[in-house]
């Protein structure tokens, strides 16, 4: 079936079957490949994507599912900036190996969207669900709580 | 839709470097050193000959702009080494670090360090790179006083540029002595570690980089989405495939229905060869779908590949050892044991644990032009090329693997299985093929840390003394796989190749200085029935070992010292202070200092474990642990938050005092040490591969958890002791870093949940529902 997307502002039209997951399409048809390919169940959040402003397991959502604005990793800057998380990551220089940072760094956006200053609670409730192998989750925390303050200083607006 | 290709960065890079290679620049002196078959006049075997790392030009190339590129031989899964390496050769060079960039692991264009593993990076593998940064700096002041008319000792030089001493405006940079051209310089050594110029390395106090913690180059692009990794690679015409597992341990295969897939949309092949199946579809979602349709028939082997991994360590005490080591013995525990008046005994089990990467195993082999180029995130890329042209029989000089970036390392990659299946897929179709697993495949079949199941014996004094220790280990490590081996590879097996020999495998002792008069040390290698075509294949997890025999170890000293009534920490020291026997590398002096930073930075209060039971439901506790890697020394302790009601362990605070003597860059070692610490927390709350009669049910996260967010401590921190207390003694050099972090994590652990609750847990991993069983134990 033929399928538009609209993905970081733009929009691209691919033929593929209806079941094909977004992953596979955003990865090897878009060449967007921040999303990453972790466990294909949905388990780790290797792949995450935004889908109209919820975090999304791209690995999962077949292509007749993929509505709406999505946003990569790659969508993120603004105008050649960094957005404040991409930035607190590299202050707090968060990878290891790095292969998961981009569900990491797509669900705290969401996250931070949702509520712009989480508690300690409230982070690790809403990043849970997101595996990190090298285990750079505490300065991924510490990331979070920078970039809530970058956030909030610049008026609230990332 | 055509698929994206694109060569990236550094792959482009690689092919520049190729170029530069193999013109003779600018000069016109004859190349030797890169081409050895050119020198001789017999052509070459293939493209990709080993680099020669005897010629200063396979390490450094100096531009025109006065900037550097090192060519190292090792490969970076996310420690920061790199930036490490740049730091030390910019010192060496004299060159600023920013103006500095490093390749690494690519087999063509570097040389053959080894790529990762063992920790070894600073300890061994940056010794050469500093060397030959020197030499570097050395050929270029003999160069720039030929140009400046000046001896060498009235030079001076400071970020690549060469002034006389006194007369500043008389100067030349080193892109104006050879930017763009080669040294043409040969060095010396018998092996590639001892490779040496004429040149002396700076005394430490020179190093100006080094000790500063410039940012990691390799972030920005893994944070910005912009890094092209191995699982990113893509060509045109390539073809996607996708594995399947025998569903049974040992099973064989005696069927291929191809008629089951033939029509599926983008089918290209199937491709068998004994046990080992795979699908070749155009698009990668067709491979997959066309995996899972695939039908086959598998006959289930005759007897039971291996005992559930409920039963594991009953089957691991009764059966006879494949091999034994030669006991350890000091003084005379056997009379020791027997007149001792109090006697201690314990058994501590630790299961397979897997290596359960992130991602799973994943490269991209391409045959064009009857040569065989695989883009893989191997640690050890050097290996793979070596095993892929061994096992498809092709010269090795028509073989190169070009090394990108994937999931952690950790000793998966030393045998990564994806390699030689692309490039065995990629020869048998004649496109390039990606071969990536699946999450159940990778879980399920990965290498795995060995079980041990370690039997302690400790006999005290009447004054609480520690008299004698017998410590016992059982390994099920029996044919671990090696590195990339073309006969051990799983594809290999699977095929039904198989080494004259199995590896023998191997156990570990505990690793630490405490003088015990009386002491016997054993270890033992066992078996399961099943050696070959195993999920349960042993490969190396971070030590290997180290986690294993220290968490028996290390518990069970805690066990003594609570016998003892004595406070943890001051019968760890008693037993560090009781001799004064050291070595060149002053690790006893550096155990006590670290054990004395660990307790001085969390604030440790003396008193002996358990502590009064707490009442409500949260108890809490902390516990101590400690261990040497070579002569890096650690010191952890941990606080942890036991819910009585749920079982639930939370770890509240770590605290790490590390010593690896030179530190490079310490923030990112406090980063490595910290995640290594959170890894091995991982270990012991969560991890275990779990098995029935005939395969591992361990599939997915949910069957093998992992450590989350949720589970992170409040603090962690890192105290780098950094070298040695004693200010008279000379520098010390750097010693490795990452896995020595990981060995006291286990023990730490378990000693503070029993400090909490006065429960000793002597199984791993600590999962809520054993915690909750143990505590409900202890109260009938």
């Amino acid at each position: 079936m033929s399928v538009t997307l609209k993905v970081n502002g733009k929009s691209h039209t691919v033929d593929v079957d209806a079941s094909t997951p977004l992953l596979y399409i955003l990865r090897n048809d878009l060449g967007l490949q921040g999303p990453r390919f972790g466990c294909g169940l949905g388990q780790c959040g290797a792949c995450t994507v935004i889908m109209n402003g919820v975090a999304t397991r791209s690995c999962i959502v077949p292509a007749s599912a993929a509505k709406g604005e999505i946003t990569t990793l790659e969508g993120l800057a603004r105008n050649g900036e960094l957005h404040p998380l991409q930035r607190a990551w590299i202050d707090e220089q968060v990878p290891q190996c790095g292969f998961c940072q981009n569900g990491q760094i797509m669900t705290a956006k969401a996250l931070l969207d949702r509520n712009p200053k989480p508690n300690d609670a409230q982070i690790r409730e809403g990043m849970k669900g997101v595996l990190c192998r090298c285990m750079t989750y505490y300065r991924i925390q510490a990331a979070i709580k920078r970039a809530v303050k970058t956030i909030a200083a610049k008026g609230g607006a990332a | 839709m055509t698929p994206v290709a694109g060569i990236p960065k550094h792959v482009e890079a690689t092919l520049s470097r190729r170029n530069l290679l193999k013109s003779a620049g600018m000069l016109v002196v004859s190349f030797a050193g890169f081409d050895p078959g050119e020198a001789n006049g017999q052509a070459p075997a293939g493209p990709y000959p080993e680099v020669d790392f005897h010629q200063l030009d396979s390490w450094i190339v100096i531009h025109e702009d006065s900037s550097a590129t090192f060519y190292v031989g090792k490969t970076d899964c996310g420690q920061g080494t790199g930036t490490s390496f740049r730091q030390l050769m910019a010192d060496e060079l004299d060159v600023a670090y920013e103006k500095t960039t490093c390749i690494m692991g690519s087999t063509d264009i570097t040389v053959d360090q080894g790529g990762s593993g063992g920790s070894t990076a600073m300890e061994r593998d940056s010794w050469p790179m500093r060397r030959v940064a020197a030499e570097a700096r050395r050929v270029l002041l003999e160069m720039g006083s030929q140009r400046l008319g000046a001896p060498v000792d009235q030079l001076a030089v400071s970020a690549g540029v060469i002034t006389v001493k006194g007369a500043p405006s008389k100067n030349v940079t080193y892109g104006q002595l050879i930017g763009g051209r080669k040294f043409n310089v040969t060095l010396t050594g018998s092996n590639i570690n001892a490779t040496n110029g004429r040149a002396l390395v700076k005394p430490v106090q020179e190093l100006k980089n080094t000790g500063l913690s410039p940012q990691r180059y390799d972030i920005p692009a893994k944070v910005d989405g912009s890094l092209k990794w191995a699982v990113d690679m893509r060509l045109p015409g390539m073809v996607h495939a996708r594995n399947v597992k025998p569903p049974f341990a040992g099973a064989k295969l005696v069927s291929v229905d191809e008629s089951s897939v033939r029509k599926m949309p983008g089918f290209v092949k199937i491709v068998t060869k004994g046990n080992y199946v795979a699908v070749v579809c155009e698009r990668e979602e067709q491979a997959i779908n066309t995996a899972k349709a695939l039908k086959l028939n598998w006959e289930k082997p005759a007897t039971a590949p291996f005992p559930s991994s409920e039963d594991l360590f009953r089957y691991m005490r009764e059966v006879k050892p494949t091999s034994s080591s030669r006991s350890v013995v000091v003084g005379d525990p056997e009379s020791a044991f027997t007149n001792a008046p109090k006697l201690i005994e314990a058994d501590y089990d630790v299961p397979f644990q897997g290596h359960t990467a992130i991602s799973p195993a994943h490269a991209l082999a391409d045959p064009s032009n009857g040569q065989m180029t695989i883009y893989s995130n191997d640690m050890k890329s050097y290996g793979m090329r070596r095993g892929v042209a061994d096992f498809l029989g092709m010269p090795r000089e028509q073989v190169r693997v070009v090394w990108m970036e994937g999931p952690q390392g950790f000793g998966r990659t030393a045998a990564d299985d994806a390699g030689c299946e692309a490039a065995y897929l990629a020869k048998e179709i004649g496109r390039p093929v990606r071969v990536q697993w699946m999450r159940d495949e990778e879980t399920a079949w990965d290498t795995k840390a060995p079980a041990f199941a370690v039997k302690l014996k400790g006999a005290l004094d009447a004054a609480g003394n520690l008299l004698a220790l017998d410590y016992d280990a059982r390994s099920a490590d029996y044919n671990h796989v090696g590195y990339n081996e073309p006969d051990t590879v799983l594809i290999a097996q699977l095929m039904g190749i198989r080494p004259a020999k199995p590896a023998s495998g191997s156990a570990s002792m505990p690793s630490e200085m405490y003088a015990i008069p009386h002491r016997r040390m054993a270890t033992h290698v066992v078996s399961l029935p099943l050696v070959w075509e195993t999920p349960l294949r042993t490969g190396n997890l971070r030590d290997p070992n180290g986690p294993q025999s220290t968490f028996a170890s290390e518990s069970f000293i805690d066990e003594l010292a609570a016998a003892a009534n004595a406070d943890p920490f001051e019968f760890r020291m008693k037993l560090l202070t009781a001799s004064s026997a050291e070595d060149g590398g002053f690790r006893r002096a550096r155990s006590i200092a670290a054990l004395k930073a660990v307790a001085d930075a969390y604030g440790w209060d003396r008193r002996s474990s358990p502590k009064p039971r707490g009442t409500g439901d949260t108890l809490t506790g902390r516990g101590i642990a400690y261990a040497f890697r070579g002569q890096t020394v650690v010191a952890e302790i941990a606080e942890v938050e036991v819910n009585v009601r749920t079982g639930r362990v939370w770890v509240k605070r770590l605290v790490a005092a590390h010593d690896c003597g030179l530190v490079v860059n310490p923030e990112s070692l406090r980063h490595t040490v910290e995640c290594a610490m959170l890894h091995s927390l991982s270990r012991a709350l969560h991890e275990e591969v779990q098995f029935d009669g005939e395969k591992v049910t361990s599939v997915d996260w949910n069957s093998h958890p992992t450590l989350t967010h949720a589970d992170v401590p409040g603090e962690v921190r890192v105290v780098l002791v950094n070298g040695d207390p004693n200010p008279n003694r000379p520098d010390l050099p750097p010693y490795g870093a990452g896995e020595a972090a990981c060995k006291p994590m286990l023990a730490a652990i378990g000693n503070a949940i029993y400090d909490a609750t006065g429960v000793r847990l002597r199984r791993i991993p600590f999962r809520a529902n054993r915690v909750l069983a143990a505590l409900k134990t202890s109260q009938a």
